[in-house]
């Protein structure tokens, strides 16, 4: 019989869930995920599910559990947006991100 | 000032891909679907005014009409939201391009205009003269009610960018008006509520959508049933 915390068989490396791989089994870890198309859908599904559950599919579901898609949604454009803010111009001598620092 | 006031209508790209198509797909994730009667409370108040609206909307046509209602309700949904989501700090309206309403637009016009004249040939052929013309009249008339009708999908396309374009323009305008007088005349916060103001009625641009789907609605309806 196993004494208590020692598991019978070793669980493969690709089966374990990203908490609980040694760092000396990373690289080998990634290399075993499943990066065909479908398997990426997975993973979004999965994580789709996962929010979707813990924070809006409940009984008493609050308005935060949309705001933070929408504040993630926000930051997401502003990554988009970042390179245009900072481009330097020469007629104002100035970039968008120090004219709006100025202003501080 | 002029390049960096368009420079929020530039579609986005993520190394010369177009994200504008991720950007396109991501209202659907607010809306979930559900398989039970009893829902989580986004879900219920989505269907509490997916219902008011398809209940006001499809009221008018009769049972050839209302085939289109899937359609119809999910035009409007995907306006309101991709108009809203727009007024997000920082965000893309995909409907501010011109490009995207046309594809709206004419497909759904064509369609009403051709199942029109396909059921009933001299019901839609009478509605390029109204009732009650002098005689004289009526080449002319018959010309003007073609090249109204002809012109019923660039009017939808153009009507629904250039009233979000505008409106967001304006946005960024005062805005950057805003933190100018910041500096030289504080006391100048009645731009401040300007802005406000702006922003409250550019949440009329709900009512845009109202607008959009509801003169195609009419469009449909005089068409294809009278």
């Amino acid at each position: 019989m196993a004494s208590v915390g020692e598991c019978p068989a070793p669980v493969p490396v690709k089966d374990k869930k990203l908490l609980e791989v040694k760092l000396g089994e990373l690289p080998s870890w990634i290399l075993m995920r499943d990066f065909s198309p479908s398997g990426i859908f997975g993973a979004f599904q999965r994580g789709y599910y996962r929010y979707y559950n813990k924070y809006i599919n409940v009984k008493k579901g609050s308005i935060s559990g949309i705001t933070m898609v929408l504040a993630c949604y926000v930051l997401f454009s502003y990554s988009f947006s970042y390179k245009h803010l900072n481009t330097y111009h020469l007629a104002f001598l100035t970039s968008e991100h120090e004219r709006l620092r100025k202003y501080h | 000032m002029n390049e960096n006031l368009f420079a929020s209508f530039i579609a986005p790209t993520i190394l010369g891909l177009p994200a504008a198509v991720l950007i396109i797909l991501f209202p659907p994730l607010l809306i979930p679907t559900s398989k039970y009667l009893i829902n989580n409370r986004l879900i219920t108040t989505q269907q509490w005014l997916i219902k008011l609206t398809s209940k006001q909307m499809m009221a008018m046509h009769n049972t050839k009409g209302r085939t289109w209602s899937l359609m119809l309700v999910s035009l409007i949904i995907f306006i309101a939201t991709t108009n809203l989501l727009g007024l997000l700090p920082h965000s893309f309206t995909p409907t501010t391009q011109l490009s995207m309403n046309l594809a709206m637009a004419i497909p759904l016009w064509a369609g009403a205009v051709i199942m029109g004249f396909r059921s009933k040939i001299k019901n839609a052929l009478a509605h390029f003269l109204p009732q009650g013309t002098p005689t004289p009249l009526i080449p002319m008339l018959v010309i003007i009610e073609t090249i109204s009708l002809l012109i019923q999908p660039m009017a939808l396309a153009v009507r629904l960018t250039a009233n979000i374009t505008a409106g967001h323009l304006l946005m960024h305008l005062i805005g950057s008006a805003t933190l100018a007088m910041s500096t030289i005349n504080p006391p100048s916060t009645l731009i401040i509520f300007t802005i406000l103001i702006l922003l409250t009625i550019l949440e009329i641009a709900v009512a845009l959508i109202q607008a959009y789907v509801f003169t195609l609605l009419v469009s449909l309806y005089l068409h294809d049933n009278t």
